[in-house]
């Protein structure tokens, strides 16, 4: 049996990845305040929750974002990456270089100096500064989800259709989106989820006008530990794990 | 022809406009705001000075740069020593259950991390699941402290962050070429030679990859040690915000994060001699 210690610390790395998430789920259906004792199933921090109409507004405001931000972010960030794949152009390795730095700097690098440029120019904290942070640090996820999806098509179907006398249009309408569309649905889930999570970009462009869901989550957990708050994070991660699972399940690579 | 080039331009152009707008021109401001002075009503003023540059020479300063260095070195360190065994372990598993603990890998990678750090305050707590099962077990009587210290912190940056270190390595320990492998064996090499002569430098891009992914954001995630480790412990990303948000002081946040981004950009560097002969496109695909 020499293989049972690398299986339990395999085990073990997976409950610290999970028993935290886990705990947090079971407690938010414990029918008491502040004890660790199990006090019997109930949902009544889930009723409370629901019963909040200001955490409403806030779901509302991070959903209608989210949507903004993913479809915008899915047509900009495939069409480049289709662009990056396809043709050959000056810059191209800058582009590239440009997306991967952007995927790497931190959050708060991006926050400030867009906080910078839309003060600057006047544009006041609220949807509109939102809604374009959103849309450009989900841009570089979306150019690496698409692209690494089409270096793995045949690239003389390409060819056979430029051969045929298909022009780019009709490649793109008729080669390419027919390949590419589980790519480009799993491209818009993952940015999605990442704007619906937002925190440390969306801290510094938000306005005092527009609440949205992450913001909201850290200020209540901010203010205390609450079981409402067990509740909200239960189903927040419940959603989001749902949208990844189906990206995951789109973007799976056929054996 | 026209028409057919139309997409092309369309699609750079685009792409182009908005990284110029939104990515470049902004970063260039933070450049620019950081050698200008900070002014109680105008946010900044000139004239060009490097008065920010050299205030980052204080004392204080220099601490909190020497603390989130060493903060994020140590939780770098810790998810490269736990991460690189476990990634290993998966890659060359042969089990149909890989597929799925990939997937259990990849979901920490996009979920909330705000929500992930909030679900380590339910362990760490006074009464929470840790001292309970501690306390009645008998090793303690009464509770330890464990939230609002800095091994809570880096408790929790090691847990928002391992699965950076491990995505990187599990791709590039996928690829290595058992072949290698057999051959270092059956030239007499042991265990620990084909570890070091073979399989080490073969997966540093992947270790170089990891360490990026997880440095730099364990430097500035400042929801964790705000959270986590109570008003004591700041780190640079909890330094930059509270320059532009409470002190407003943007001149000073900017020449930080500048600084903070030329480290990025060292370490990039590193990363990208390293892997100058690779494919393009191995980050995180």
């Amino acid at each position: 049996m020499k293989r049972l210690p690398f299986a339990l610390y395999i085990a073990a790395v997976f409950i610290f990845f999970y028993l935290p998430i886990f705990v947090l789920i079971v407690y938010s259906f414990n029918n008491a305040q502040y004890s660790l004792l199990w006090h019997g199933f109930s949902t009544r921090w889930y009723h409370e929750l629901f019963a909040d109409h200001d955490l409403w507004v806030a779901v509302m405001h991070s959903l209608t974002l989210g949507v903004f931000a993913a479809t915008s972010a899915m047509i900009i960030g495939s069409l480049a990456a289709i662009s990056l794949y396809r043709y050959d152009f000056r810059g191209r390795q800058f582009l590239y270089g440009l997306i991967f730095i952007l995927i790497l700097s931190p959050d708060i690098v991006m926050g400030i100096s867009l906080l910078i440029l839309f003060s600057l120019v006047n544009v006041a904290l609220g949807f509109w500064s939102l809604l374009l942070a959103h849309i450009t640090f989900c841009i570089p996820f979306v150019v690496v989800t698409v692209y690494s999806r089409i270096v793995s098509f045949d690239e003389y179907i390409f060819e056979a259709a430029k051969d045929l006398g298909a022009t780019d249009m009709i490649i793109f309408n008729r080669v390419i989106l027919p390949l590419l569309w589980p790519a480009l649905l799993a491209s818009w889930l993952l940015s999605f989820t990442l704007s619906v999570d937002d925190v440390i970009i969306s801290y510094f462009v938000a306005g005092p006008d527009f609440e949205i869901l992450p913001l909201k989550i850290y200020s209540m957990v901010r203010t205390g530990v609450k079981p409402e708050i067990n509740a909200l994070c239960a189903v927040t991660f419940g959603i989001t794990l749902t949208l990844v699972l189906i990206s995951q399940l789109l973007l799976r690579k056929k054996q | 022809m026209k028409n057919e080039h139309s997409f092309k331009y369309f699609s750079l152009s685009v792409i182009w406009v908005w990284l110029l707008i939104f990515a470049l021109v902004p970063f260039g401001l933070v450049t620019i705001a950081s050698f200008l002075s900070h002014s109680d009503n105008h946010l900044v003023e000139l004239p060009f000075n490097f008065n920010n540059y050299k205030q980052l020479g204080n004392a204080v300063y220099l601490k909190i740069f020497r603390e989130s260095f060493y903060i994020a070195g140590g939780c770098t360190a810790l998810c490269l020593l736990f991460g690189y065994p476990f990634a290993y372990l998966i890659a060359r598993m042969q089990s149909r259950f890989r597929n799925l603990l990939v997937l259990l890998i990849i979901i920490p990678f996009w979920t909330s991390s705000l929500i992930r750090t909030y679900s380590m305050i339910t362990l760490l707590k006074p009464r929470g699941l840790i001292n309970s099962i501690l306390m009645w077990l008998g090793v303690i009587h009464k509770p330890l402290s464990l939230l609002f210290t800095d091994t809570a912190v880096m408790i929790g940056l090691v847990y928002n962050l391992l699965p950076f270190m491990v995505l990187p390595l599990l791709t590039n320990i996928e690829r290595l070429d058992d072949r290698l492998i057999d051959a270092a064996r059956d030239l007499g090499a042991n265990r620990f030679t084909t570890f070091r002569k073979i399989i080490l430098p073969l997966t540093m891009p992947g270790i170089l990859a990891g360490c990026l992914l997880v440095f730099l954001p364990a430097m500035t995630i400042f929801y964790i040690p705000d959270l986590l480790g109570g008003s004591k412990s700041i780190l640079l990303g909890n330094l930059i915000q509270n320059q532009f948000l409470v002190a407003q002081n943007w001149p000073l946040g900017s020449a930080i994060s500048i600084v903070f981004t030329v480290l990025l950009l060292i370490l990039l560097l590193i990363y990208w001699r390293n892997m100058r002969d690779r494919l393009e496109g191995d980050l995180l695909t």
